[in-house]
């Protein structure tokens, strides 16, 4: 083989002049700048904001069912109305809210804390954006075009087959819920890649920060449940489209084979939803506590303990389809056996607050309360496991109680302890503390005052989904309860959302790099982060580095600061309030020096194009099935994902660097001849000659 | 992985690393990395197919069934035709190494008309299947045939169009041999795509009901 050497490598390819279709957009700033975008910062804020507008259309359905439910014989909504907003509460809070707000996190903290300057693909990371939120408004659309779907957000066949739901309402569902999945395996593959290869020297993955380990749990089972809803709603388009025989009885199809797939999706699905919340908090106690973290690697190993046993437990959501004593008592057993982990995290949180010296500010009395209500939402799952008990239970009002502990009381207070931790980081500023300590106990209160009666209506035989009760049920005085109490939520948010614009707007209280007194990598940084994350690539010496870098321990063990010009340079100038925002941080090494050569990954029109034309093909076949002309639609938009994915295949990820293109005000313009490192925002797809990879992988890129 | 390494230890210049990618955490390329971390998804998509195309093996409740229809010969053959593939896929790998663009083109080509062959058989049993009376409404079986072994020609098709997209690179002098590992994360895809087909050929063709 080596004695075809000679006219091997032959000069790289002739400059194609660029074969994209689109000139590449360059302006770093305005409207554009943000949908061409492939910052993972403004990714991540993009999702977090997105996510919030959608809590908000959420949270209103929730009202309304409430209101429904306020009193006996409610006559606010009717039975259809009560069927479509249930449904799509549903599927908004678990695929429209908590995995995009935890995605948030995801794309804007894991380059941060593992030391890195961008995503694996960042073009990908906008792709999978753009389709998260085309996803939403595909389903949302579906309010104007024949009402929403109404099959619960589990959907189960046939209850969901053309016989039972001729109109579009599930097929919204199923075409919405393909979207938001291909979104989300798009961006686990990205995150998977960013954490296990582009950490920074010295990161090994048993120094990475909690909340990335999380994430990295939470990416593998976002990347094995999706493709098995996928198959579901596959199967489910397939009966509803084209007359297949899946979910039909009269055929012999299997109404449970719905369930399995759906649940064996779903209950990894809950971990999804979980794990990161349980990932912040675990970053944020320590800090708050000033302790490390009690016992980081049985928290990793409990995490990743729950990542594999979350496949294990699905049938706990069967237990009254009549599967047979033995399926139904290894459930059991499995179900009970992952409240071990659980329960050993719990443990460690709590172990980690014991004895510290606490501060008590607004992310701390939320990651405390994530433990508090997650603990009281953990117990009443570990009686589901039982399965006599369980028989009770099933579709009671005791199962929403349930999974609202653990997912509002869990999930979303954990993801409110993040945003309340991380927005300087974010914006540079702080959220005000005052007004922040009255949105977490109103927001405590009106969350167990809505959700604690739900536990009693579902012993008392109250069932789920039902849009009316009947007033000599003796349900009265606990539903106003909780009626109210979801008002009370309501000015919880309203509260938060003052306390936003207070913040940003009224009171601007300017954020240091290192406001909590942090202990991982982020934390070194500027707030608000720079374009370009780290003038340089940090060294890591151990789990929270940053407070080792800060800390050294007298003799007695207590923690004292350092004040060697070590950590000077940790602290870099950008600590004083005025020096925030400027690229300061190239005084880290002790010089004055303009940080290296950075080279940022270019913006591009590709993954919102990419994004776009999905959910035309989705309209094209969900309409297909009224008229065969319809599915011209979605060959259009089959042929414009083509054409959008070819162009991104042919583009490379960065523009060359030449000194004339300036990166961002912000970014120093790279200095000198690109060296190889210099060419890669650490480790970021830089094809080695302009041109970029063939069309094929460019998918991945 | 092992192959490619080799091959760059012939090359003087040690610039040609930098094209595969920044020094990463695991030594694998992002790409290809990514390439493993996709493909350990399709396994959950085509084990869920598979899955319900075994829960529903026999359970039909009219005809025809597959003893009444399988040519198992003719559909033998086409999965020869698909494995062979996977050689020529190699083949193409090996000739981008020592940079033989010829015959890289040569395999590439090869390696797509195999596939396409293997599709022509697929689209020409499932025409007899329908001319002989079972659609995707007829039964069960109808309905779980078509949709396992239909989305699994649509896999391969998205193989040759890939593979053709890389002929059509190195036809325009773009797929030189820095750029080995494009074609690398398109075999394993390739070798990943007819892996899955043996599997289905044994739980559709041979396994006896």
């Amino acid at each position: 083989m080596t004695t075809v050497l000679e006219p091997t490598v032959g000069p790289v390819p002739p400059e194609a002049d660029d074969p994209g279709l689109l000139r590449r957009p360059s302006d770093p700033r305005g409207v554009w700048s943000w949908i061409t975008t492939v910052d993972h910062k403004r990714i991540g804020i993009l999702y977090g904001v997105t996510a919030f507008v959608f809590f908000l259309l959420g949270g209103i359905e929730a009202l309304l069912i409430r209101l429904q439910l306020a009193k006996p014989n409610g006559q606010v909504l009717s039975a259809e109305a009560y069927n479509q907003l249930f449904t799509m509460h549903g599927t908004t809070m678990v695929f429209l809210v908590i995995m995009p707000m935890s995605a948030a996190f995801f794309n804007y903290l894991v380059p941060l804390q593992i030391g890195a300057r961008d995503v694996a693909f960042p073009r990908l990371n906008a792709f999978s954006y753009w389709l998260f939120l085309f996803g939403g408004l595909f389903l949302y659309s579906s309010f104007f075009l024949g009402g929403a779907p109404n099959g619960g957000w589990f959907g189960y066949a046939p209850n969901t087959s053309i016989t039972f739901s001729p109109g579009h309402n599930i097929d919204f569902w199923i075409f919405g819920l393909q979207l938001l999945g291909i979104a989300s395996t798009a961006g686990a593959v990205n995150l998977i890649v960013t954490m296990l290869n582009m950490r920074a020297p010295g990161m090994t993955l048993m120094r990475m920060p909690v909340f990335t380990w999380m994430t990295l749990v939470s990416s593998f089972l976002i990347l094995f449940a999706m493709p098995i809803i996928t198959v579901a709603l596959f199967l489910l388009m397939f009966d509803r489209n084209f007359g297949a025989n899946f979910f039909n009885p009269v055929a012999g199809g299997d109404p449970l084979l719905w369930q399995h797939l759906f649940w064996l999706f779903g209950h990894p699905e809950v971990y999804i939803l979980i794990l990161p919340a349980m990932g912040m908090v675990s970053e944020i106690l320590p800090v708050f506590a000033r302790k490390p973290l009690f016992g980081y690697p049985v928290i990793v190993f409990s995490g990743i303990a729950i990542g594999f046993m979350g496949w294990g437990v699905w049938v706990h959501h069967m237990f009254a389809t009549g599967l047979g004593p033995v399926a139904i008592s290894a459930f059991s057993i499995s179900t009970m056996f992952i409240a071990v982990p659980t329960g050993v995290k719990i443990f460690n949180w709590v172990a980690t607050i014991w004895r510290g010296s606490l501060r008590l500010n607004t992310p701390m009395l939320f990651a405390m309360g994530f433990i508090a209500m997650f603990t009281i939402g953990g117990l009443s799952g570990v009686t589901h496991a039982v399965s006599p008990h369980d028989r009770q239970q099933t579709d009671t009002y005791y199962v929403v109680a349930h999974f609202h502990y653990v997912l509002f009381g869990g999930a979303l207070f954990g993801i409110m302890a993040g945003i309340y931790y991380w927005w300087p980081k974010i914006f540079g500023t702080l959220l005000d503390d005052r007004i922040g300590k009255w949105h977490f106990w109103i927001w405590l209160l009106g969350f167990n005052l809505t959700f604690a009666p739900m536990h009693l209506l579902g012993l008392q035989g109250m069932p789920r989904r039902i849009y009316t009760y009947d007033d000599s049920l003796g349900l009265k005085a606990l539903n106003m309860v909780s009626t109210v109490g979801s008002f009370v939520i309501a000015v919880a948010v309203l509260i938060f959302m003052y306390n936003v614009w207070y913040s940003t707007k009224k009171r601007r209280v300017v954020a240091s790099n290192d406001p909590w007194d942090g202990r991982t990598l982020e934390w070194t940084i500027p707030s608000p982060t720079p374009h370009y994350n780290f003038a340089e690539i940090p060294l890591v010496h151990s789990v929270d580095d940053f407070w080792h870098r800060k800390y050294t321990e007298d003799e007695n063990g207590r923690p004292v600061r350092v004040e060697s010009t070590d950590v000077a340079a940790a602290l870099p100038p950008g600590d004083e309030p005025d020096a925030v925002g400027h690229s300061g941080y190239g005084g880290h090494g002790g010089g004055h020096e303009d940080p290296p050569g950075i080279h940022l990954p270019s913006p591009s029109y590709y993954p919102i194009l990419a994004a776009l034309s999905m959910p035309v093909m989705s309209y094209g076949l969900l309409y297909g099935r009224d008229s065969g002309q319809n599915y011209l639609v979605a060959v259009v938009g089959a042929v414009a994902l083509f054409a959008a994915l070819y162009a991104w295949g042919l583009e490379p990820s960065a523009e060359p660097a030449e000194p004339a293109e300036a990166e961002p005000a912000e970014v120093p313009a790279p200095v000198g001849a690109p060296a190889p490192e210099a060419l890669d925002a650490g480790g970021a797809p830089v094809d080695g000659a302009p041109g970029g990879g063939a069309p094929v992988d460019g998918s991945g890129h | 992985m092992a192959s490619h390494t080799a091959t760059v230890g012939h090359e003087q210049e040690a610039t040609t690393e930098h094209s595969h990618g920044h020094v990463t955490n695991t030594g694998l390329s992002n790409e290809k990395l990514a390439m493993w971390v996709f493909l350990g998804s399709e396994c959950l998509l085509f084990g869920a197919l598979i899955s319900s195309y075994f829960l529903y093996r026999g359970r039909s409740t009219t005809g025809p069934g597959p003893d009444d229809l399988f040519d198992i010969p003719f559909t033998s053959v086409s999965s020869f035709v698909l494995l062979m593939s996977s050689l020529t896929m190699v083949l193409a790998l090996a000739a981008i190494q020592r940079a033989d663009y010829r015959r890289l083109r040569i395999w590439l080509m090869a390696t797509a008309l195999l596939g396409a062959t293997f599709i022509a058989g697929q689209v020409y049993e499932f025409t007899t299947f329908i001319r002989e009376g079972l659609t995707i409404r007829t039964n069960l079986f109808g309905s779980s045939f078509f949709v396992l072994t239909g989305f699994h020609g649509v896999h391969v098709t998205l193989g040759i169009v890939m593979l053709l997209s890389l002929w059509n690179l190195s036809v325009r002098g773009r797929l030189t041999r820095e750029r080995t590992e494009v074609v690398e994360i398109v075999g394993l895809y390739w070798h990943f795509v007819d892996v899955v087909w043996i599997v289905i050929f044994t739980v559709i063709y041979l396994i006896p009901t």
